[in-house]
């Protein structure tokens, strides 16, 4: 496929109602961290980013949100295709950036080094979007925090090692941090930086 | 204490049909279209393009239709609306001097390169009202004329001397700021209190740009250049990678020039405040250019000693959606408040009248 | 140069050119010109027609660093036709119907063989703007002051 069609096909069939469907889900995934939701639409994005990874770029970027992408995606057509169906511009700073996508098996960079926000505007954050193998069957770690009643399990397969201390480290600056998208497949499992993650002792 | 009160919907929602019914008058007198209030009522539909802040000729007709005429519930209308439109970019900024000029008056030179155009004023009109307009009299095609040269910008013939400041510079690495997506702070760089004056009230601007001239913040202005013309609008598509023209807008243009003594800083010369305005409104771009130069203190280390001259007086004060909004709320149910300091007032009255018997 | 010079001698017409020209063509003139086109490829979208805004900027002193004046409604469509090639549409106001139209135009121009025909319609609305914007400046120059000076007193 051509770099130029590459950039114009894939996006939503029915931009609006697969926004909306979409949005949906990660805001009841977010409101429920833990949860894993299905994406009801679906998007074909260039090489290598992921389909859910693209539809969540499709629903919630726009011309206000700055992207940043990993060093693989800012490479492939995924720039242009962004830029041409959310109306968002990549930025290479990771503070600037409002949501930031990076594909499976890629390196993620230091949580702390994105926007965390002020503490008079916290919302100004980025929001992590990181596909990963899979979103069940991998280390367990108990989640407990809003929205979770007492205590689940969450157990994503391919999150770098050092992801619990990345996330107790985003947990100490609240109310600033960063909010995290796991991605797979056609699935999505948000981690709000509400949520306090542990290891699971056995 | 905000307390919520139901009741009242059968009552709104027959205020709103009374409303429709007074709107549309009486029915045996034709309606009037939006076409009709885009072609004779067009400087109507200017003012409420520019203090809403957008620019589309039919939606203003619009919203001055529906508001049966209240320019302000209008241009609120418009405002309402342009919240639920994505952003596609930003334009590459509109080039005035390439104005297709429709008229352009200088106050401060008689002859020069382009000439004074009147166009369509109402300047020199004897301000009588006019009993042909009753009717539907015709109205006679306009004179024409073979064009002369190019019209110069008066900025530009001054700056061959060097007595005049130059176009309007910020510092190195300063990014245009945009208040439609970041909340208002003091100090106020110059390019976001002339977007917030761009879109101010006219009555608020011409008020503050009168008193400058009572003596409120003196600034010895003179109208180098007014010019009303259409300017195109480029947008960069970066799927392409050039810009490409949308089409035309109307703007209002006004130079204006003012004499300064000098400072430590700068030598005497002349400085400029400047407006831009949507649509047909050189009221409005005037009095913007003369408060843009008497908001400039820090700039000349002027002392600040007018309201004109104070940037959060009047860049707060200068929306008219802001400021309706926040008096006419003043209306809605206060029962619970209002009960409160009833019974403060009471109390106090009580107390006050027990110390007088005391003593 | 009047318009039927223009007709006859007419200046190459690049994209971005035509981009513009059809930015100002009525719906009218788009709508007889597809009439026109024989064996129509098909038209399919590929986003929009949409609306949307676009934030105009002036410049301060009108030639210094860019500032927001307030926004204008654009419209705006991309096509890919059946022959392959993608094009764009986009305008001031809120018809998408011209703007999905002008994306049509777009797309048809980069085809070697719908080309003349597009070439044909970007000379039609140029002649149109042509003699409107003559016929503006003309109206315009009519209103020129020409002063003279009354002297007074023996020399």
């Amino acid at each position: 496929m051509s770099a130029q069609t590459q950039i114009y096909a894939g996006a939503f069939a029915d931009p609006v109602f697969a926004a909306q469907s979409v949005f949906r889900t990660l805001m009841d995934c977010f409101a429920r961290p833990g949860t894993i939701g299905r994406l009801s639409a679906s998007a074909s994005p260039p090489s290598p980013l992921g389909n859910a990874s693209g539809a969540v770029a499709l629903t919630l970027c726009d011309h206000d949100t700055p992207v940043w992408l990993s060093p693989a995606l800012a490479k492939s057509a995924v720039p242009q295709w962004i830029a041409f169906h959310t109306g968002a511009c990549v930025t290479e700073a990771k503070d600037e950036a409002r949501f930031a996508f990076v594909e499976k098996g890629a390196a993620v960079p230091g949580f702390d080094q994105f926007a965390l926000g002020t503490q008079e505007y916290p919302d100004r954050s980025t929001t992590l979007v990181v596909e990963v193998e899979g979103l069940t069957g991998g280390q367990p770690l108990v989640a407990r925090g809003p929205g979770i009643k007492t205590e689940t399990v969450v157990a994503p397969i391919g999150l770098p090692d050092v992801f619990l201390d990345f996330w107790v480290a985003n947990r100490a600056v609240f109310p600033r941090g960063i909010d995290l998208v796991l991605t797979a497949g056609d699935a999505v499992l948000c981690l709000p930086r509400t949520t306090k993650l542990s290891a699971k002792e056995f | 204490m905000y307390v919520a009160v139901k009741g009242g919907e059968a009552a709104i929602a027959n205020a709103h049909r009374l409303l429709a019914d007074r709107r549309r008058g009486d029915r045996s007198l034709p309606a009037i279209t939006i076409e009709q209030v885009v072609e004779q009522l067009g400087l109507a539909v200017d003012r409420v393009m520019a203090e809403a802040s957008l620019y589309d000729r039919s939606l203003a007709a619009l919203a001055v239709r529906q508001a049966r005429g209240d320019m302000i519930e209008a241009i609120f209308i418009l405002r309402a609306y342009r919240t639920t439109l994505p952003r596609f970019g930003y334009s590459e900024p509109v080039d005035t001097a390439g104005m297709l000029v429709e008229r352009r008056v200088s106050a401060t030179y008689k002859d020069l390169p382009g000439g004074q155009l009147l166009g369509p004023t109402f300047d020199y009109t004897h301000r009588l009202l006019d009993p042909s307009l009753i009717g539907d009299e015709p109205v006679a095609a306009p004179a024409v004329k073979e064009p002369g040269e190019q019209v110069m910008r008066v900025s530009d013939i001054l700056d061959g001397e060097g007595l005049i400041e130059g176009d309007g510079q910020m510092p190195d690495g300063h990014v245009a700021g945009d208040l439609t997506r970041e909340p208002m702070e003091f100090p106020m760089p110059r390019d976001l209190r002339l977007q917030a004056l761009a879109r101010g009230d006219e009555g608020f601007l011409l008020a503050l740009a009168y008193s400058t001239q009572r003596g409120y913040g003196r600034t010895h202005p003179f109208v180098g250049e007014v010019r009303i013309g259409e300017v195109e609008v480029e947008l960069d598509l970066p799927e392409l990678g050039f810009a490409v023209s949308l089409g035309t807008i109307r703007v209002t243009e006004c130079q204006m020039v003012n004499q300064f003594k000098g400072s430590a800083k700068q030598p005497p010369q002349f400085t400029r405040g400047y407006g831009l305005v949507f649509g047909q409104s050189e009221r409005k771009a005037m009095s913007m250019s003369l408060v843009d130069r008497a908001l400039r203190t820090d700039e000349f280390s002027e002392d600040i000693v007018a309201p004109a001259q104070d940037q959060e007086f009047v860049i707060s004060h200068a929306d008219n959606v802001q400021a309706t909004g926040f008096v006419e709320h003043l209306k809605l149910p206060h029962y619970v408040d209002f009960q409160a300091e009833l019974d403060l007032v009471r109390r106090m009255r009580h107390d006050s009248l027990r110390q007088s018997m005391a003593r | 140069m009047d318009a039927k010079q223009r007709l006859e001698a007419p200046p190459a017409i690049d994209r971005k050119e035509g981009m513009r020209l059809l930015a100002r063509a009525t719906l009218a003139e788009l709508a007889a010109a597809w009439e026109a086109i024989a064996d129509k490829p098909d038209v399919a979208p590929v986003r929009g027609p949409e609306t949307g805004l676009v934030m105009v900027r002036g410049r301060i002193g009108g030639g210094g660093d860019p500032f927001n004046l307030g926004e204008a409604t654009v419209s705006r469509a991309t096509v890919r036709l059946s022959t392959g090639e993608v094009g764009h549409g986009q305008m001031l106001g809120t018809d998408k119907e011209r703007a999905r139209y002008a994306a049509v135009f777009d797309a048809l121009f980069q085809n070697a063989a719908h080309r003349p025909a597009i070439e044909a319609l970007h000379r039609l609305i140029a002649a149109r703007l042509e003699a409107e914007d003559r016929q503006k400046a003309e109206e315009t120059a009519a209103t020129r002051v020409d002063f003279f000076t009354m002297v007074r007193g023996e020399d």
